[in-house]
């Protein structure tokens, strides 16, 4: 039976050459297909989820506020013309302004010099080092918020605006570090051997070779301290006393209405950390344009 | 080797802009070792000023290391480096009139080329940096290339900037650590005729660094072969290679045909020695050991094959017969292998000459080559020492 069928087939393929085989046109793809459409769709939700707050915040900006500013009531360009007209948002922005530099500046210091150390020299203790520096970034901020205080406390130390830097500067430093090592790791040593070879004395083939190289990585550590402590409440709320950051008066006032003119901060921040991106890559291309 | 008072000021830190002849390079005893093993051992050589010195050794043996103690990058556990008759083994690297053309070339990927080269003149304050820097990549020639960054160059062209960047400061000894390494085949010829071009042109003491043995002969003046920490010999290419002292150099200095005997007498300046039964004749002052067991060596190509109804020649050494196990073409030269039952197998290099019909795998043949192209070496030897192991990927 079954060899009946193979002499049919055969036959079949004699009589008829070119039924099949390579003259047959290829089949065609459905020129539009659902796997296609899909990952657009999820992307676009996401990038909505991420950012519709960030829309709301800056459209109530433009918000006729009265005591508080959850409804809209009208537009106004009234908060953008007089950002300080709430009373002491101002005030908290300079200060966390002032609080930010100053941890930046010191945090980014100590933080490349610890880096520097701990990829580069052999010492005892720097197994230890390299496991400990973690810590502030794993505990919870509510248990080191609060053990600051109780140690600020315990020294007689009035919280304040002392204790906040302080308190800045510590949490920031393990951030600047890790970000400042990664950078050092790839870095290769035999460039600061090529420059004393070159006769340079160590000082300057840190400052003409190691520190050029590095800028990229402090860059990008001096931001993130400035962001985290800019933007730091639970640890600043442990140890401020009376002295109130920006995060801290946005909180406070939530109770009784938030000012529209923390919308207009807020949304003047992101338009500047916006801003720096574009910027960079701007830079960046003509950069590589040029050469 | 000279020890002649070198006419350069040392350390200057400041190069003159006037070429100068360099200055004598002197390690004594110089020993490193890292933990317990021991990179150095007890190397002493004397580079004469305005000399081509290779230091010729396979990966590992120290070489690298030689330099980074006379560059100042590591210090010696023991022993003295004088460069120009003064002794610098305390200096800091900064403060040697010496240069290294890094293996990696390690230049400064956030500086331009020009500024590369002009990195040193800055250093010590030179007048018109720019203008030497320009100078020197006119003698590399790359001054077209002056405002790109390393990354931008081909390899060929980096080993180029580095090598400008090193000469620019007209130190008193540049160093060159596998230059060439990483170019390929063909640029690394060019480049060695290059590199050869500008020390004449410049003057300076070059140390140059390969373990490349044709790179090492082509190029320098003297090399020095070294093996695991020590010098096993140093000389003239052509002396190095007529006159081998160790079997370690014999192989890894061109090719060798090594074969045990036993001295058995010496009359008028030439000793017997007995191979295998047979008796190889080897000038006295050709051999480092002249009594007991030896290695009687003979370069391939002064081998001469004698086929059945020849004679060799009166007076000249022969062995064998023993049959042709490989024939191997390669244009100028045939190469031949023939194992010669008791001695092993002997590698043969022939001229192909008009006239002499080609000798066929497998046909009988004796060896025969004058006296005076023999060499004698210590028994005691690993005759296998030194020889190229085709298998390792780095050889
Ligand atoms: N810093 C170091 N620590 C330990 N061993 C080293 C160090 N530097 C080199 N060595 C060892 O010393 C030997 C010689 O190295 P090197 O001078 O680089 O050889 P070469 O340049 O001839 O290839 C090698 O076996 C290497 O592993
Ligand atoms: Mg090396």
């Amino acid at each position: 039976m079954s060899g009946t069928t193979a002499t049919a087939v055969t036959t079949g393929v004699t009589r008829r050459p070119g039924a099949v085989g390579p003259s047959d046109p290829p089949r065609r793809r459905p020129s539009w297909r659902l796997g296609d459409a899909i990952v657009p769709i999820f992307a676009g939700l996401a990038f909505l989820y991420l950012l519709v707050p960030i829309a709301y915040t800056v459209a109530f900006s433009f918000n006729q506020a009265g005591r508080t500013n959850l409804v809209w009531r009208g537009f106004t360009l009234d908060n953008w013309r007089n950002p300080c007209g709430a009373p002491q948002v101002c005030e908290a922005l300079v200060n966390s302004l002032k609080v930010g530099g100053i941890a930046t500046v010191v945090s980014t210091a100590l933080g490349t010099l610890i880096a520097l150390a701990l990829v580069r020299y052999r010492f005892r203790g720097r197994a230890a080092a390299n496991l400990l520096i973690f810590l502030p970034m794993s505990t919870p901020e509510v248990v080191l918020g609060a053990a600051l205080l109780a140690q600020f406390l315990s020294l007689r130390v009035n919280p304040g605006f002392t204790t906040v830097v302080v308190a800045h500067i510590m949490f920031c430093i393990s951030f600047v570090v890790v970000t400042v090592k990664a950078r050092v790791a790839s870095l290769d040593p035999r460039l600061e051997e090529a420059a004393a070879d070159l006769y340079a004395s160590s000082w300057q083939a840190f400052w003409r070779v190691t520190f050029p190289l590095l800028i990229p990585g402090i860059a990008a550590a001096a931001l993130l301290a400035f962001s985290l402590s800019f933007d730091d409440f639970i640890i600043t709320n442990f140890n401020s006393g009376n002295f109130t950051t920006f995060p801290k008066f946005v909180y406070v006032s939530a109770t009784r209405g938030i000012p529209a003119q923390a919308n207009v901060i807020g949304s003047a921040m992101f338009a500047l950390a916006l801003l720096l991106v574009v910027a960079v890559q701007v830079v960046s291309v003509a950069r590589r344009r040029r050469t | 080797m000279s020890l002649s008072a070198s006419t350069r000021a040392v350390p200057s830190g400041s190069p003159d802009g006037e070429t100068s002849s360099g200055a004598d390079l002197t390690l004594e005893r110089i020993t490193k070792d890292f933990g317990s093993f021991v990179a150095v051992d007890d190397l002493s050589l004397t580079v004469p000023s305005g000399s081509f010195f290779a230091l010729l050794g396979p990966s590992g043996c120290g070489k690298t290391t030689t330099l980074r103690m006379v560059a100042g990058l590591e210090r010696p556990s023991s022993g003295r480096i004088l460069i120009g008759g003064q002794d610098v083994t305390s200096t800091r690297a900064h403060q040697r009139p010496v240069n290294t053309v890094f293996q990696s070339y390690a230049l400064f990927p956030h500086l331009t080329v020009i500024e590369n080269v002009a990195f040193g003149l800055r250093r010590t304050r030179a007048a018109n940096p720019l203008g030497r820097a320009g100078d020197a990549l006119d003698l590399v020639e790359l001054r077209h290339l002056a405002d790109r960054r390393p990354s931008q160059l081909s390899g060929g062209q980096q080993q180029r900037v580095a090598l400008a960047r090193a000469m620019v400061n007209n130190p008193a000894v540049l160093l060159l650590d596998e230059p060439l390494g990483a170019l390929d085949l063909k640029l690394r010829r060019q480049m060695q005729v290059e590199l050869k071009r500008i020390q004449t042109e410049v003057g300076l003491t070059f140390v140059h660094v390969t373990h490349d043995q044709e790179e090492a002969m082509t190029m320098a003046d003297t090399v020095a072969v070294m093996n695991a920490g020590r010098i096993e010999q140093l000389g003239a290419p052509a002396d190095l290679y007529e006159l081998p002292r160790t079997a370690f150099v014999a192989n890894f200095l061109g090719q060798s045909n090594l074969l045990g005997g036993t001295v058995v007498e010496t009359v008028d300046g030439i000793m017997g020695v007995d191979v295998a039964g047979r008796r190889i004749r080897v000038p006295v002052d050709r051999a480092v050991s002249t009594s007991g067991d030896v290695l009687v060596g003979v370069r391939p190509e002064k081998l001469r094959l004698v086929r059945e109804g020849e004679e060799p020649a009166p007076g000249t050494n022969w062995v064998g017969p023993g049959a042709v196990t490989d024939v191997s073409f390669s244009g100028v030269s045939t190469q031949y292998q023939v194992m010669v039952p008791g001695l092993g197998t002997l590698s043969v290099f022939s001229q192909n000459v008009a006239g002499r019909g080609e000798v066929r795998l497998g046909e009988q043949v004796r060896l025969a080559c004058d006296v005076d192209f023999t060499f004698g070496l210590d028994g005691a030897e690993d005759a296998t020492s030194g020889a190229v192991d085709l298998d390792d990927p780095g050889a």
